[in-house]
């Protein structure tokens, strides 16, 4: 039973999901903002600590379901020491991933995070993957709060 | 046939006759059949429902009330029949207190409006409980912030009743001119006590509206026994289609209450200067209605009245007896709320695994539940629960349905254990 889950839930989503390495407040934080998916109750508060105009390190603190928590995870470990600009635009590749399940012009840090492309087998599951990202431009935009809707 | 089966067969209901009306229910989900366990969000539609809105639409359509023509005299026969079926099926006095609205939610933005704003004054308060679906929560904030009417919540006890003594104390300064409560809470399955709510709400001088959206599909409602003053539902929970729900009302204060939207269908004569209201309800029908959906419901109100109310309860006490020993029975479970008196609406959490995750695996297994706060996040805060998953009964849900679901949870377990 549940063969057929497991391109989502692969071995990889489900360590990121169970036992995040990011899960915390990196020391020095700078900027934090909230997500929250109103229809399920998933909510993520991202931290990070800029340098310049790079990302010097993020952390989360979630409570929501597997998926949205290995996301966070993958999108901690995948910002750290990039560039803002480039940042913006792998949260856009991660979007259209999540929806399309292809990885257009597919480099090292989005191949990190492409297990999550299968989410785009699960409509209703996409919002988990992308709300961490909400969160992430909402903190680098200055603002307090986001949704995923 | 179990003994379960053949009381049912023998008091007349017939499980299996009854899927049989139900064209969806043959559906097989990625190979699997379809064990629909999500009825409380929106119920599946048998036969008679759905030919009677085609062939509305086949043989007799026209707009209502103002044709002069034998299509238009033939539909709003048939709209108007509806009203009739709404008032038989919640024994309300007369035919005329019955007010078509789109659903629950607009149904409940009625009262906030037109009773609330036309009839309410400042200083007074509304009280609605712990265990309100959004529709009768945010429309009374909207009426506290526009008019200085206070909102005041009831508490639920930790089984999940409505706390009697804790709603007693909103009453006693005498203020409150409404209590808003849900006649059965669609996250617990609590039916609460409405004849008890009524009296005493009466007793303070307040008056009294029952949210039935869930109430309604699963026991018989009689307004006038309960001595409610307002009671709202909606169609498409009742088997029926969506876009049609239903406000009752005493007549005097439909009577009284300020109309809540304008324009056609709802007025007597209309100058430049001024317009007057047509009779209740139609004062409170603006512009063309949901001629269609309101047939939908008429034949969705007699297909649960041929089966009748007696045989409904009883199938889904023997399924919600059953559905609580199996879910109780596995580690780690938690079905939220213990009322004494409750119906088939299963919300649950189960440790190490999050209800969205949970919810992706049955329906993996074609089991369709819902997971989140199900419109009601206050309620899930004071349970202390983030999000959890929700199974809910209808007339076609069979106790091997109940099984599957259980087995399956089993199998979720050791998946995220």
């Amino acid at each position: 039973m549940f063969d057929d889950v497991r391109d989502l839930y692969s071995s990889e989503i489900r360590d990121h999901g169970r036992s995040p390495t990011h899960a915390k407040r990196p020391a020095g934080f700078d900027a934090a903002a909230k997500g929250d998916n109103p229809m399920c109750g998933d909510r993520v508060q991202v931290f990070v600590r800029r340098d310049g105009g790079r990302v010097a390190e993020a952390g989360f603190e979630a409570r929501g379901c597997e998926i949205t928590i290995a996301s966070a995870d993958l999108m901690c470990e995948a910002v750290s020491n990039q560039p803002i600009d480039r940042i913006r635009a792998l949260s856009d590749q991660v979007a259209a991933m999540a929806r399309t399940g292809h990885c257009d012009a597919c480099d090292a840090a989005l191949r990190r995070l492409h297990p999550l492309s299968a989410v785009h087998e699960y409509p209703s599951r996409v919002k988990c993957v992308t709300l961490p990202w909400h969160a992430l431009l909402a903190a680098l935009d200055g603002e307090k709060e986001s949704t995923s809707e | 046939m179990n003994m379960m089966t053949k009381n049912l067969v023998e008091s007349g209901f017939d499980v299996q006759r009854i899927r049989d009306d139900f064209p969806i229910l043959s559906q097989q989900i990625r190979g699997k059949p379809l064990v629909f366990l999500d009825s409380a969000a929106s119920a599946q539609k048998p036969r008679p429902v759905i030919d009677a809105m085609v062939n509305a639409m086949e043989t007799q359509y026209a707009n209502v009330h103002r044709g002069l023509h034998w299509m238009s005299e033939r539909t709003t026969d048939a709209y108007e029949g509806t009203r009739d079926a709404v008032a038989r099926l919640i024994n309300a006095p007369s035919r005329d207190e019955i007010v078509f609205t789109k659903n629950t939610t607009e149904a409940i933005n009625l009262v906030a409006y037109s009773y609330g704003r036309g009839i309410m004054r400042p200083g007074q308060a509304v009280v609605i409980s712990e265990m309100e679906h959004h529709a009768n929560l945010v429309p009374w904030q909207m009426l506290r912030d526009a008019c200085g009417i206070e909102l005041r919540v009831a508490p639920v006890t930790d089984a999940g009743e409505l706390d009697m003594v804790g709603l007693e104390a909103l009453l006693v300064d005498r203020k409150v001119g409404l209590v808003a409560i849900t006649h059965m809470s669609n996250v617990l399955g609590t039916v609460v006590p409405a004849v008890r709510v009524a009296a005493l709400a009466h007793e303070y001088g307040a008056k009294v509206l029952f949210d039935g959206s869930q109430a309604v599909v699963h026991r018989a409602v009689d307004v006038q026994a309960i001595d409610a003053d307002f009671y709202v539902f909606t169609g498409h929970k009742l088997y029926g289609p969506t876009g049609i729900g239903v406000l009752w009302a005493r007549r005097e204060l439909l009577e009284a209450m300020p109309p809540f939207m304008g324009g056609g269908d709802m007025i007597g004569t209309v100058t430049f200067e001024r317009s007057t209201w047509a009779e209740v309800p139609h004062k409170f029908e603006a512009g063309t209605p949901a001629i269609i959906e309101a047939i939908g419901l008429k034949a969705a109100i007699e297909y649960v009245e041929a089966i009748g109310f007696d045989a409904i309860t009883a199938h889904e006490g023997r399924l919600t007896d059953h559905a609580l020993a199996r879910l109780s029975a596995i580690p780690g479970l938690r079905v939220l709320g213990a009322a004494q008196d409750r119906g088939g609406v299963f919300s649950f959490t189960m440790q190490g695994a999050h209800a969205h995750d949970i919810a992706t695996l049955l329906d993996r297994q074609g089991i369709a539940v819902r997971a989140g706060n199900h419109c009601a996040e206050p309620l899930s805060r004071r349970l202390g629960v983030d999000s959890s998953a929700r199974a809910s009964t209808g007339i076609y849900t069979t106790e091997a349905e109940i099984d599957v679901l259980a087995d399956t949870l089993l199998r979720v377990r050791e998946f995220f254990t």
